[in-house]
């Protein structure tokens, strides 16, 4: 190798770490600023003249204290998981065999289907929450956590059945038939065979569902009024903003809580996803 | 063991007729070659045996019995599909033992027959790994293994050697063939090389636009060509096929040879000028144009390397063919006719 190619190297291997680094930060950052907001004593938070990134005092557990005593984050915690498992297992329920159907069904109308149910997804919960609140009141399920178990799957079923449709499409044909003609029905097939290789799939389904519910506020908010039967996302913003007084220390641990356990599976589900293996099933 | 059979099977999607009623019936213990360019219906004709796709009309029978109704899995057919569709996330194993598992087989049987299956085609030593670890070959053993391990009454193996390198394919033909004389299991086999098929077929059937040509022994289509569209298809080059008055007259390469090839024969001598010639080695192929009396028409001959005569490109040389040799067929059907003098034809 000379030396020019050599440079040449050595900038490309630079170029790309410093890329990598640059979206590290950028990933991170806000979880540092959530961490260090969370410990940080208001004095210290509101000093301008504070380097914003450092303790500058000692740090403090008097924002996690607000947070669990003077207000209801723990059975907001339980509500959204409650709300967020029965959501998943619904959408898993519904949006799997709607997948792979549209996946398999041959010829233009699988696809034009699925575009139109991904099309549903666009449609804002700003317009839909009206004629939804109608369909609540009607099955009396208003300040329940049950509307929200009703309502959320009319946004987290279109969207991963179309992801999904695109997961079972990528399956070659022939494994399921090699599995039809080895002794096994479609349905014993598909979960012998497609359910495993799609494994990945159903992953990014589950924690798309399960973060969508943890987000969603319009919903949550119109549909129930019970201080207890708050989710997270109402919750939070509602008793920890008081007019224009912001409980910024509390409100970062009360975000950083609920977003940990999600990174931390998104973290193992990107290692399956990225191991790619179907390669060596065909060819 | 069994024999297979369809009755005047159809099968259309939409407007597009992909098997046009096909009669055909295996022997005990056979090895039948569909052979056919690609779109010629004999992939659909083996998935419809298979169950895979649902007749339009006709009926398949195994081993004597209607099976249209049937799931693939209940007729106890075997099948290697092109792209072998190994299980990704199964082990070697796991993936021959599949079709016993669904047979609800005990654990200790399992393991013993897949090491038979295994030892069969030798990748005993591949049992833990996953398919992505395998080279081409060793899945195409898998894909058998998998196939072989239920002893199954009928084979179909779709295109199982054409994802494999040329010099593996010439080996792994000669494994399949011993294997299946060794088993005796009748076997369906479908493939667009023709000489695949004529190398380890018991018969052939040619198939075009859905329906079969002619089906026989290798010698039988090869030689004696049904029509002018097998007497195309098999050989490389194909037959000649020139314009007679009444007829299309036919000879292979290989038989259309200088005259001094034949000292013996009585054969009317052919006016030929070379226009171009090809050393492969073992034979050098002729292309050029025939001379009056005969129409001035393109044909290429084969000599074989043990004619060592010399020849030039531009040249014009005196050939034959022998009488033996001729096919006549009709000019319009394009099947065969009876056998007639070939001056005649060109006078």
């Amino acid at each position: 190798m000379g030396p020019l190619a050599r440079l040449k190297y050595w900038a490309a291997d630079r170029a790309h770490f410093a890329i990598v680094l640059a979206f590290s930060i950028f990933s991170a950052f806000p979880f540092y600023w959530m961490i260090i907001t969370t410990f940080k004593r208001n004095s210290d938070l509101i000093n301008r003249d504070n380097n914003p990134f450092i303790f500058n005092e000692p740090p403090t557990l008097e924002h996690l204290r607000v947070l669990f005593h003077d207000t209801l984050y723990g059975i907001w915690l339980w509500n959204t998981a409650f709300v967020g498992v029965l959501v998943v297992g619904i959408t898993l329920i519904l949006a799997v065999p709607a997948g792979y159907a549209l996946a398999r069904l041959s010829g233009r109308w699988g696809e034009h289907l699925g575009i139109g149910i991904f099309l549903t997804y666009l449609v804002p919960p700003t317009l839909l929450f009206i004629p939804l609140s109608k369909v609540v009141v009607g099955l009396g399920l208003q300040d329940s956590l049950w509307s929200l178990v009703l309502v959320y799957p009319s946004f987290t079923v279109p969207f991963s059945t179309w992801l999904l449709m695109g997961f079972f499409k990528a399956i070659p044909r022939d494994l399921e038939e090699a599995a039809m003609i080895d002794g096994y029905s479609r349905l014993g097939a598909f979960a012998k065979i497609v359910m495993p290789i799609s494994i990945a799939g159903i992953l990014t389904v589950v924690i798309f569902s399960f973060t969508l519910v943890m987000q969603e506020f319009v919903y949550a908010l119109t549909f129930i009024s019970p201080v207890k039967q708050y989710t997270v996302s109402v919750g939070v913003p509602t008793f920890l903003v008081h007019g224009d007084v912001y409980f910024w220390g509390s409100l970062m641990a009360g975000c950083f809580i609920a977003s940990v356990p999600i990174a931390i599976v998104y973290n193992f589900f990107v290692d399956r996803f990225i191991a790619g293996f179907t390669v060596g099933a065909v060819k | 063991m069994a024999t297979v059979e369809t009755r005047n099977i159809r099968k259309s999607f939409g407007s597009v007729q992909a098997v046009n009623g096909v009669d055909l019936s295996t022997k005990e213990g056979e090895f039948l070659v569909l052979l056919g360019s690609s779109g010629c219906g004999k992939t659909t004709l083996l998935r419809m045996i298979a169950g895979l796709e649902k007749p339009t009309s006709g009926e398949v029978l195994i081993a004597g019995e209607v099976v249209n109704e049937m799931p693939p899995r209940a007729r106890k057919i075997a099948m290697v599909f092109q792209s072998y569709a190994l299980y990704p996330h199964m082990t070697v194993f796991k993936n021959i033992a599949f079709p016993l598992k669904a047979q609800r087989m005990g654990t200790e049987a399992i393991r013993q027959k897949v090491e038979w299956a295994a030892g069969l085609f030798g990748i005993e030593l591949l049992l833990h790994r996953k398919p992505r670890q395998l080279s081409g070959g060793e899945r195409q053993r898998v894909a058998l293994a998998r196939a072989v391990v239920r002893e199954p009454a009928v084979f179909l193996l779709d295109e199982p050697l054409s994802n494999l390198d040329a010099k593996l394919r010439a080996s792994a033909r000669d494994e399949l063939q011993q294997f299946q004389r060794r088993i005796g299991t009748t076997t369906i086999y479908v493939t667009h090389d023709q000489v695949e098929a004529m190398g380890l077929g018991d018969r052939i059937a040619v198939m075009q636009h859905g329906k079969v040509r002619q089906i026989g022994t290798p010698m039988e289509v090869y030689d004696e060509p049904a029509d002018t569209f097998v007497a195309a298809f098999l050989g490389s080059p194909p037959m000649n096929l020139m314009e007679g008055k009444d007829c299309l007259v036919g000879f292979r390469p290989e038989h259309f040879l200088p005259k001094e090839a034949f000292p013996m024969t009585g054969a009317a001598p052919v006016p030929f000028r070379v226009t171009r010639l090809e050393y492969l080695g073992a034979d050098r192929l002729l292309y050029g144009v025939l001379e009056r009396p005969f129409p001035e028409q393109k044909v290429i001959a084969r000599l074989p390397s043990t004619v060592s005569i010399p020849i030039q490109p531009g040249e014009r040389y005196e050939f034959v063919v022998q009488e033996k040799d001729l096919r006549f067929f009709d000019r319009d059907a394009g099947h065969r006719t009876e056998a007639r003098p070939l001056v005649a034809q060109f006078a």
